[in-house]
């Protein structure tokens, strides 16, 4: 096998100088009864050219070089192609957790820089070091809020990406912990009035996204207000990174729960995807996850280092802010290595293009016979939602036709909204994409 | 052995240490207004003015992200990259992490186009390749395991304990009662109680006995209707499997509790024996350590849990399915599910790199590799269990557990030995981990290290040994040759500086 660096004598040799006659001496603790004495039944060995010509071949089957408006949770982005050159150093992508700071200062060193952008970014004070993904983080900070407040009900706002909501409540089944949902209003965003009934004296978190699941986005200082005056905490989602260049930090809430997927990491079916806490001071020691701080040697030299472990499942086993160990850092390290790329003035620049795409999308479909722009009159990111007269798999197939993957059904979680979708143009998309999805949409009811 | 000292002459010129570990400030400090990194393709549609369009909701103040040109960037990065050890520099012998040989043919397929930029939300006619993979990998895992059914969704092996008692849960209260307390070894991984905790269990502890192994009297006065069921480590944590594994299933089932199988531990065991022939009902897998799937400076990873058939009702949607016309779908209708535990459906990234170790292997493989991850650590076991004190005497699986006793009358302890392996070019192995074994030095040197690689690290830990007895200091203050020396930790968790700000 070629990744064993072993010659048979040199394998004999070994078990010789153990004092066994064979191999399975070592194996001789398992109970003969459950040994296994025939092959594993999985493919045979393969070449390496055989094992790229079958992933070749299941890459195939799926479709490529189709404009795509999907969105909803994970975002096309052109993705720097020093990213890919640089997370594949073996200095990167074979280390383990910088548990022995001496010899992994370079992944302390990028984390600590990817926690300075996170926080900078969402105008928090300190970013950990991430999470599995935003849906995780989502629920990992509802949690954290009940610590913080020791309450146990949290408000969550049915803009809240669905699947986010669903993880929540698989998180907190089992805690005691209830959840009341708030209705969104005609302009797409969370009812006021409706969050103000719900919060009470015993509300740990309020949890809403901005942008929402509808990419529009929320009156945070409004809902903070809300949140606050009832000794809540405010919990905001990000699920579109990107946003952030261009869009209002929300700085009023007291734990911001980012998908960083945008900045820079590959679609990949869902994952893996790079999630992330942000927070106020005052709140670090209820933060799950991993930190790193910065702090010096004996020499006076800077270094870093991962700190306030006591947190931590591997210190504090049941006590624990969260059983989390592996996280993404890798993943972080892509985000970290986009978001230099992009800099200050570049993520803006980012953020206005995904904007005005956006902008001209929605302008364009809404002029088409047959299809309504919802949610009008709040602001928006990259996302927008159109009721279409015809039901969305008739023009779907059309699309498909015609190379473009259309829009998100929406139906399967808001049933309310009938035939709405939810459409995202980031910057990869051109305009003649847009221009014939509009066709196409305004074609169904010419023939219809 | 001296620490390399700054003479503060080169400070002044900057270059201040030999080119591979070159001193490197933080991207923020080498930041300059109007320097770029990137150029946007033309914009195809009209301009707009975010201020009009986003009113109150526009950003006023800029994030402030550094800014610099290209090759600034691969170099700050670069040589950040230096400055950590990696299983492709050397050996990685962590004990429970199995740092092992990271494929790079699993790199180059998991970034194959059609599978890198495919959306989650892609219509299911337009996903079957990545479907099939997703399919194959599952076949393969419940082929390996010896159990019936498998979710890939949960993202790291915590991620899967937390889904797995929740699988236990469910199936308990669908039989009526929840019960109420986890049984968790005292040598178990820090994640098992935590994960218990949040599940709404209490955790009730179980003490190892003379061998460091299942103690079955202690179980069965322990194991009551309450109880929801063990989280059992095999091999344990000591790399010792548990001989009487059998009689510890039936000490669970006869009282109606489950057999939670932590498999942190499966590189001891793949194409050997597998856990569902044993009794297990439920078991994680971390594709991070048993599948070669790159641990890149602690994540991400990959935690599928497999199971027994009566659990499969219970297991996280959506749950993979194939239609009658033979194209696989995803089936949310799953009216007994514990719910999603992440959105979409898992690290497929990280699916595509197992299976692709896995076919590499093959069934011939997959046993060689376990078979050589046993052989190294007994060999290094035979090679070093006369110069530190071997606790338990039972055989080794994949890993050796040794203590620091015989060091520690000279005053240096197992986290002393690691820092001086540093110095010997290898990274330390596990310190201080299991609990029970005090002053622990926990290795497992994986089947991929070559006979001359394990006899440098035989060598090293024998010369340490050495030092110990002649000269304590010099190991007490490693590591002697490394950028920088022992980082003041006390410091760091003090007075928490988790960010760079401007001065």
């Amino acid at each position: 096998m070629r990744y064993l660096p072993k010659s048979p004598a040199e394998r004999e040799q070994m078990l010789a100088e153990i004092g066994v006659s064979s191999i399975d001496e070592l194996f001789s603790v398992i109970p003969e009864e459950y040994r296994l004495t025939r092959d594993l039944d999985v493919p045979r060995q393969q070449a390496e050219s055989e094992i790229i010509a079958y992933f070749n071949e299941e890459a195939a089957k799926n479709i490529i070089g189709y404009a795509s408006f999907l969105g909803g949770g994970a975002y096309r982005h052109f993705r720097p192609i020093i990213i890919d050159s640089l997370v594949q150093r073996g200095e990167f992508l074979t280390s383990y957790t910088p548990y022995q700071a001496e010899i992994t200062q370079g992944t302390l060193q990028a984390i600590f820089e990817f926690q300075t952008m996170i926080a900078e970014l969402t105008g928090m004070d300190v970013a950990n070091a991430s999470m599995y993904d935003g849906s995780t983080g989502a629920a990992e900070a509802v949690l954290m809020a009940m610590r913080i407040t020791g309450r146990s009900k949290a408000v969550v706002a049915r803009t809240v990406h669905p699947e986010y909501r669903e993880v929540l409540a698989t998180y907190l089944r089992h805690r005691d912990m209830a959840t009341s949902e708030v209705a969104y209003t005609k302009n797409g965003r969370v009812d006021l009035a409706a969050l103000e009934e719900s919060v009470t004296e015993e509300t740990a978190a309020v949890l809403v996204q901005s942008p929402n699941f509808f990419g529009t986005i929320e009156d945070i200082p409004a809902i903070a207000e809300i949140a606050h005056k009832k000794g809540a905490l405010l919990v905001v989602s990000i699920a579109e990174g990107v946003s952030l260049g261009i869009v209002r930090p929300p700085v009023e809430a007291d734990i911001v729960s980012i998908e960083a997927q945008s900045f820079g990491v590959a679609l990949s079916y869902g994952g893996p995807y790079v999630g992330v806490l942000a927070t106020k001071e005052k709140y670090l020691r209820q933060i799950p996850g991993r930190l790193v701080g910065q702090t010096t040697d004996s020499n006076g030299n800077r270094g870093f280092v991962l700190t306030l472990s006591t947190r931590e499942q591997h210190i504090r086993r049941e006590k624990a802010t969260s059983n989390i160990c592996t996280n993404q850092a890798l993943v972080a390290l892509m985000a970290t290595i986009f978001l230099t790329v992009y800099g200050k003035e570049g993520i803006r620049e980012l953020a206005e293009h995904n904007l005005a795409k956006a902008a001209f999308a929605a302008e364009t479909f809404k002029l088409q016979s047959g299809v309504k722009l919802l949610f009008e009159g709040a602001p928006r990111f990259h996302e927008f939602v159109i009721d279409t007269a015809e039901a969305p798999p008739l023009w779907s197939q059309r699309l498909l036709n015609e190379k473009i993957v259309g829009g998100i059904e929406l139906k399967k979680w808001y049933p309310e909204l009938g035939n709405a979708t939810l459409w995202c143009t980031t910057e990869p998309i051109k305009r003649k994409d847009i221009e014939a999805a509009a066709k196409v949409l305004a074609a169904g009811l010419a023939e219809g | 052995m001296s620490t390399i000292e700054t003479p503060a002459v080169n400070k002044a010129i900057g270059k201040v240490r030999p080119h591979q570990t070159q001193n490197e400030r933080l991207v923020f400090e080498k930041s300059s207004p109007g320097k770029k990194a990137y150029k946007l393709a033309p914009l195809d549609v009209p301009e707009v003015d975010p201020e009009a369009l986003l009113g109150d909701a526009v950003r006023k103040d800029p994030p402030g992200l550094p800014e610099l040109s290209e090759i600034e960037i691969i170099r700050h990065f670069t040589r950040l990259s230096t400055w950590n050890y990696a299983i492709d520099l050397g050996m990685y012998p962590l004990g429970s992490c199995t740092m092992k040989y990271n494929p790079r043919v699993n790199e180059w397929v998991s970034r194959i186009r059609g599978l890198a930029e495919a959306h989650p939300y892609r219509p299911d006619s337009l996903a079957q390749g990545i479907l099939n993979i997703i399919d194959l990998l599952q076949k393969c895992l419940i082929e390996i395991t010896g159990m019936d059914t498998i979710t890939l969704q949960p993202a790291a092996g915590a991620h899967g304990e937390f889904t797995g008692i929740l699988l236990v849960r469910a199936w308990h209260e669908s039989q009526g009662n929840a019960r109420k307390k986890i049984i968790i070894p005292d040598s178990a991984h820090g994640t098992n109680p935590a994960t218990a905790a949040i599940c709404g269990y209490q955790v009730e502890n179980l003490k190892s006995n003379a061998e460091g192994g299942i103690d079955l009297e202690a179980l069965t006065a322990q194991v009551d209707e309450e109880t929801a069921a063990l989280m059992l480590t095999n091999p344990s944590t000591i790399g010792v499997f548990e001989e009487q594994i059998h009689k510890i299933a039936d000490i669970l089932h006869d009282k109606g509790a489950l057999l939670y199988m932590d498999g942190a531990n499966m590189n001891a065991l793949v194409g050997k024996v597998r856990p569902g022939d044993f009794g297990v009902d439920v078991m994680h897998l971390n594709l991070h350590k048993t599948f070669s799937t790159p641990h890149g400076g602690g994540g991400p990873g990959s935690g599928p849990v497999a199971c027994k058939k009566f659990l499969e009702p219970f297991l996280p949607t959506p749950v993979l399915v194939q239609d009658e016309n033979g194209m696989k779908t995803w089936n949310y209708d799953r009216p007994q599910s514990v719910g999603r535990v992440r959105a979409f459906y898992g690290n497929t990234g990280m699916f595509i790199r197992a299976l692709a170790y896995i076919l590499a292997n093959g069934p011939d493989g997959l046993r060689q590799t376990t078979e050589d991850a046993v052989l190294n650590a007994n060999y290094i076991r035979k090679k070093l269990e006369d110069v530190y004190e071997l606790p338990y005497k039972t055989p080794s699986m994949h890993e050796v557990v040794f203590s620091d006793k015989k060091q520690v009358a000279k005053g240096v302890k197992t986290g002393d030995i690691a820092k001086r392996l540093i110095d010997y070019g290898f990274h330390p192995y596990t310190v201080s981990f299991p609990l029970i074994v005090p002053g622990a030095l926990m290795i497992e040197p994986t089947e991929s290290e070559s006979l001359e690689e394990l006899d440098l690290f035989i060598d090293a830990m024998r010369s340490i040994a050495k030092e110990v007895e002649e000269t304590p200091e010099l190991v007490k203050s490693a590591p002697h040759s490394t950028r920088i020396s022992r980082l003041d930790e006390v410091k760091a968790a003090r007075k928490p500086v988790l960010r760079w700000k401007p001065e």
